[in-house]
């Protein structure tokens, strides 16, 4: 495998069109019930050195929405730790070093301490999983990660009754970030979920985009992603995960408390001050393709409207 | 600075406003695989929006580099830079109502009432109807000392342009910002060059009360922001010189 600063050259990307082939192979041989062995087996996850992961299990409730490219999802970024442009973090991300890689654990949990990434993933199943993507800034994407249950994580941690909220922060380096050098964002970059939406089974711990290591510029090593909201929640390059009673600091919401609030959930009925989010652009559809509507909680409510029964909404942006 | 030198540089400044067109263009048409990237709609509005307000920065900086460095030509030059400014504000809107909203006129109406940075930047196309209408010659011969008046909507257009673009970035005000200390630069020399015309005048009224009148008869308002001022051609007919 060719690697040039770490950089994933295009070469060595699996061709979308293949990509897609094995997973719907890969569903006809389990609905044909010729593989169940293959999908039900647990393999220790790890980062493969050959920059692509082996044992992926496949996952039921990926979308069905063609996924956007992956040019166009690692060149097309907000990670302002390298820079506010679009094309910012994919010309500078590569000055961000993810081995070794360690997670503090800190705050109201039993196992407090600090892991390595290795000891993070080893007792997970990775799973490929197509998620809907909504940006605030109203486009969106469709993106097949590759991950497994943050819920999983999170209880391995032994948080305590008192932890009623986790928070997760993104790491913050002069030396490899130069976004970092400009105070647009309160450093370092931190998000925040309660506990009931960490734990929901759709909130992804993410290492990996279309059976790849994730690009520096998407977050590697490892990052979150919580479909049913806002991206910017779905924080990257996660180097310390803190469980409080109260609610914790995020760095949007520090920003601009009347913009962005804690909860931060797609809602199509709530605008942003400025903007309407009513509809979106979803990306990849060229220039004549027309806005379509955006679905509240971003088409997950089956799955997650339960946590936020009796919340108002709108005062809970 | 002789005629056909004049119309050699009204070439080179049209062929480098066109510049910006030409690029996005040929990334629309992926020539030489170079394409507008993963959101071409917002790549095509932020190009056309950003090139009409470099245009109106360097249409106003046009007289006080004037005053500065006595190259009268540089007005000749002047009509055409606001008017390339005027062509890349309309590109920049109907990339917005026609490939944005795909001509959702209920949401254009709502965005414009409703989005106070859709409101001030739509403001700031409107009133620079009028200015690019009365851009001809006929106009400015008929419209007179008007013409003058009218032509000073430029500085509140300039203002709606970069709250525009101020209100519409989400955390990073760094370009905008830049954008308005250029503009506070650019009205501060007009206004350094304002007083200086009025403290010319009060020490003429002082010495000479008889001649002052003259010379404020005489005296364009404001004699930087005249139209033109050079080739025998041009200048004929125009209302302020007498």
């Amino acid at each position: 495998m060719s690697r040039r600063d770490g950089v994933i050259q295009p070469s060595e990307i699996t061709p979308e069109s293949v990509f897609l082939q094995r997973r719907t192979l890969l569903k006809a041989a389990v609905a044909a019930g010729l593989v169940p062995s293959a999908l039900t087996r647990t393999e220790a996850a790890m980062i493969p050195p050959s920059g692509e992961f082996a044992d992926v299990k496949s996952w039921p409730g990926s979308t069905d929405e063609k996924p956007n490219t992956f040019e166009d999802i690692s060149t097309y970024n907000n990670y302002y730790e390298f820079g506010t442009g679009k094309g910012d973090p994919s010309n500078n991300a590569h000055t961000l070093v993810t081995k070794p890689w360690s997670v503090a654990v800190t705050g109201e949990a039993e196992r407090r301490g600090t892991y390595t990434l290795e000891d993070i993933l080893k007792p997970h199943t990775l799973e490929d999983r197509i998620y809907r993507l909504r940006c605030v800034e109203a486009w969106s994407m469709v993106v097949p990660w590759v991950g497994f249950p943050l819920g999983d994580l999170i209880a391995r941690f032994e948080p305590n009754s008192r932890a009623k909220y986790v928070q997760f922060f993104t790491l913050e380096d002069r030396d490899q970030m130069p976004g970092v050098r400009s105070r647009v964002l309160a450093w370092p970059y931190r998000e925040g979920l309660t506990i009931a939406e960490a734990m929901h089974p759709l909130a992804l711990a993410t290492v990996g985009l279309y059976g790849k290591v994730l690009p520096n510029q998407n977050g590697a090593p490892l990052r979150l992603v919580v479909p049913w909201k806002y991206g910017f929640k779905s924080i990257k390059s996660i180097v310390r995960i803190h469980f409080t009673f109260t609610e914790p600091e995020t760095s949007w919401n520090m920003a601009a408390p009347q913009e962005y609030g804690f909860y931060s959930n797609v809602n199509p009925d709530v605008d942003h001050p400025r903007w309407s989010q009513a509809t979106e652009r979803r990306l990849g559809g060229g220039l004549f393709s027309p806005r379509i509507p955006t679905r509240m909680f971003n088409g997950y409510a089956d799955e997650v409207a339960h946590l936020y029964s009796g919340l108002d909404l709108a005062k809970n942006y | 600075m002789t005629r056909g030198r004049l119309a050699t540089l009204k070439v080179l400044t049209a062929l480098l406003c066109l510049a910006p067109l030409a690029w996005v263009v040929l990334r629309a048409l992926g020539v030489a695989s170079w394409s507008l990237g993963a959101n071409p709609v917002e790549e095509l509005l932020n190009t056309f929006g950003k090139t009409a307000l470099n245009l109106l920065m360097i249409t106003l900086a046009v007289t006080p580099v004037r005053r500065l460095t006595k190259l009268n030509w540089l007005v000749g030059l002047r009509r055409m830079l606001g008017l390339f400014c005027f062509t890349y504000l309309v590109l920049h809107f109907s990339t917005y109502a026609l490939l944005d909203l795909g001509l959702a006129w209920d949401t254009l109406l709502v965005d414009i009432t409703e989005r106070p940075y859709i409101t001030v930047g739509f403001a700031a196309l409107v009133l620079m109807v009028p200015l690019a209408i009365t851009s001809t010659n006929g106009f400015q011969r008929r419209l007179g000392r008007k013409w003058v008046k009218l032509h000073r909507l430029i500085y509140p257009i300039a203002v709606l342009g970069v709250v525009h673009y101020y209100w519409q970035v989400k955390a990073d005000t760094s370009e905008p910002l830049f954008y308005a200390f250029g503009l506070l630069v650019l009205f501060g020399l007009r206004i350094k060059h304002w007083l200086g015309v009025r403290a010319k005048r009060r020490a003429l009224v002082d010495s000479k009360p008889a001649m002052a009148t003259a010379y404020q008869s005489i005296e364009p308002p404001q004699a930087g922001d005249e139209p033109r001022h050079h080739g025998h051609h041009e200048s004929r007919g125009h209302p302020t010189q007498r």
